[in-house]
């Protein structure tokens, strides 16, 4: 007699939204798989964790986390996480979406909820284009690089994330690639027990999408790429953090300490409130 | 009135930014998200001092675009909430509005309308947005908009936009213009005692059982918060009632969009609310709202003293249309009077409710609203 056995993790999934959307080969189940270990290696309440994602491949993630959740319009996710954690900063409020997400539409708010340094925290996806529109040139795409509306090759310099999230004052910074599921957890278990802005890139693979207009027809193939060129330089400069065939650096790049924006509000709130004397 | 930490009651001489930030903390906001923009500043400027004395919360966003996300951030985290703007700002929370409106957000937006298109008239009043108001966001939605006319109003009507907000978890508009904002006039602030305040309904099962968009009979469904434990996910796709997206189903499709159309047309008797002036014996019928029915008033009662049997209906409830209130005096009245600051807008809407009756509109622009010199020569023609 065959038992039914329910999977550990599956407590952490909204099982009733599977099957999920995403192609073979894809990193996307690779990020959630990392983020769940982390929860529980950290035994996070869920009824305390609010997961917020935009739209794109990736943003369907708020939908399969078993927390409250919420999908907002393309490039709001971290707009209105700011909302959520300022009017209930007890909530871990973890924003989860994509390079054109976060990086084109949403590129504003990104760089202002650094430089806040709100406690909101944000894995970026990369997976080089927009996938879930079929593929098109994004904010992250390697020069030279063939997507629907680059088919002469692309002649936009991509952002890298690393370098932005720095400059913008993220408090906690890294890159790691869907190989590196081991550091990645741990990265995010680190992120998520930290004050203040915090930002993970996971290049991540879109064979079916990007790859096959790229020499890399599979997820396999994106996956030696990430193997064969990735660099672990814990640490070093983020404007040097390159993204190229030969060399992907990857690492933790930030790692400091500084005072949130939510905890300065209510500090300030208290202080205020207590002078407050009635009319 | 700074550093109270209990409403300023009594009688005051107050700006209408003022009165409305004040009617916000009266109803309970405890958060304001907003980026600067002329009519509207001084919203924001005063909020920034008065939120934190009742433990709320502002911040100045980098956009209007992000002002409006952070609001709904902060209203599914339990909060009231609100942003103020003017035309260009209005413009970019378009989207979010639409966001607002499916996932069922209750909140506030307080557009400051000033002349347009584009840039415009930065510090001159207008009425250019209250169709952007009811169709401004892509999709069929139902929507509620107030036209406050005086200072009194932005106080009261602010009051009111955030318990209409609560009861049908819709965002909710406070349609003002330059002039009632920047006017200073007395208002009178009641004790908390006795200000009426509606608060969202909260779900009455357990969490295992809680279906976030499954409405009750008033077609509105008891919402969540994050943090309480039910686990809900809210999403601006096409939902089931679990919230779950359903983005291949027309039935789905159908079920949703409808009652966010009907729970605010069903519930339209209950919504609207005009202020009615010598109706009764009414021949010719002065439709006007927000600054404009100010003179629009002087001009009737101007045309009472000549013996003109003349009216007001002032709409307060822009959106959803008070239809039935025109289509009345439209049965009874010669003529219908719409003067607006804009080239033709809830004038539309009055003939359509209208009918037979012959509407007269007429169109202001710039800097100064209509006279009532201007709306009595119109009353005289259509008598």
């Amino acid at each position: 007699m065959v038992q039914e056995v329910a999977h550990p993790f599956a407590k952490y999934l909204r099982s009733a939204m599977m099957p999920h959307i995403w192609c073979p080969g894809c990193g996307n189940g690779i990020v959630l798989n990392c983020f769940i270990h982390a929860l529980d290696e950290l035994q996070k309440d869920l009824d305390k964790l609010v997961v917020v994602s935009g739209i794109g491949c990736i943003g369907r993630t708020a939908g399969y986390t078993n927390a409250d959740s919420f999908h907002t319009t393309h490039g709001r996710a971290i707009a209105f996480a700011t909302g959520v954690k300022l009017a209930n900063p007890e909530l871990e409020v973890v924003v989860i979406s994509g390079d054109g997400d976060l990086f084109a539409i949403g590129g504003n708010h990104f760089i202002h909820a650094a430089r806040r340094n709100i406690g909101i925290k944000v894995i970026c996806a990369n997976n080089f284009n927009y996938g879930m529109t079929g593929g098109q040139q994004g904010p992250t795409t390697p020069l030279e690089a063939s997507t629907t509306t680059t088919p002469y090759g692309n002649i936009e310099h991509p952002f890298n994330l690393v370098h932005l999230a720095a400059a913008s004052g993220a408090t906690y910074v890294a890159r790691w690639t869907t190989l590196h599921v081991r550091r990645l957890t741990q990265s995010i278990k680190r992120m998520l027990q930290k004050e203040g802005f915090c930002f993970i890139e996971v290049v991540s693979p879109c064979p079916e999408i990007f790859g096959r207009r790229n020499k890399m027809r599979t997820g396999l193939e994106m996956m030696e790429w990430f193997r064969r060129a990735s660099v672990v330089e814990n640490f070093s400069d983020p404007s040097k953090a390159e993204i190229s065939p030969e060399k992907i650096v990857v690492g933790e790049f930030v790692n400091t300490e500084k005072v949130s924006y939510e905890r300065l509000l209510h500090e300030k709130i208290a202080q205020i409130n207590e002078k407050a004397m009635g009319w | 009135m700074t550093k109270k930490r209990t409403l300023p009651t009594g009688a005051h001489f107050m700006s209408g930014d003022i009165a409305c930030a004040e009617g916000a903390i009266a109803a309970g906001c405890r958060f304001f998200a907003g980026y600067p923009i002329t009519p509207a500043t001084e919203i924001a400027e005063h909020l920034s001092e008065r939120m934190p004395e009742f433990g709320g919360i502002y911040i100045q966003m980098e956009d209007e675009i992000a002002s409006i996300a952070a609001v709904l951030g902060a209203s599914y985290a339990g909060l009231k909430a609100m942003t103020a703007t003017s035309g260009p700002g209005f413009s970019l929370m378009q989207e979010n509005i639409g966001l607002a409106v499916m996932t069922e957000t209750p909140c506030v937006i307080v557009d400051i309308m000033r002349g347009g298109p584009s840039t415009g008239q930065p510090t001159l009043p207008g009425q250019q947005d209250v169709m952007q108001a009811k169709w401004g966001s892509h999709g069929d939605y139902g929507i509620i908009a107030l036209a406050p006319s005086s200072v009194q109003e932005m106080f009261n009507l602010t009051i009111e936009a955030f318990n209409l907000s609560e009861t049908y978890r819709v965002p909710t508009l406070l349609m003002g213009d330059e002039i009632v904002a920047h006017m200073w006039e007395k208002v009178v602030i009641p004790s908390a005692s006795e200000i009426r305040i509606v608060n969202r309904k909260k779900p009455h099962v357990s969490p295992s059982e809680y279906a976030p968009f499954m409405p009750e009979d008033d077609l509105v469904p008891p919402m969540a918060c994050f943090g309480e434990g039910y686990r809900f996910h809210a999403t601006g796709l096409t939902h089931d009632e679990r919230g779950y997206p359903r983005t291949q189903n027309s039935e789905v499709q159908t079920r949703l969009v409808k009652r966010l159309c009907e729970k605010i047309n069903k519930n339209a008797d209950k919504i609207i609310r005009v202020e009615e002036v010598m109706l009764e014996d009414a021949d010719v019928v002065v439709v006007a709202y927000g600054i404009v029915a100010r003179a629009a008033l002087s001009a009737v009662r101007k045309a009472r003293e000549a013996g003109i049997k003349a009216g007001l209906l002032r709409l307060i409830t822009l959106w959803p249309f008070p239809e039935k209130h025109v289509a009345k005096i439209a049965g009874q009245a010669k003529a219908i009077v719409v003067p607006e600051m804009n080239c033709g807008q809830i004038v539309r809407e009055v003939e359509r409710a209208a009918k037979e009756t012959p509407v007269t509109f007429l169109s202001k622009l710039g800097e100064d609203p209509h006279t009532p010199q201007e709306i009595l020569d119109v009353i005289r023609r259509c008598s």
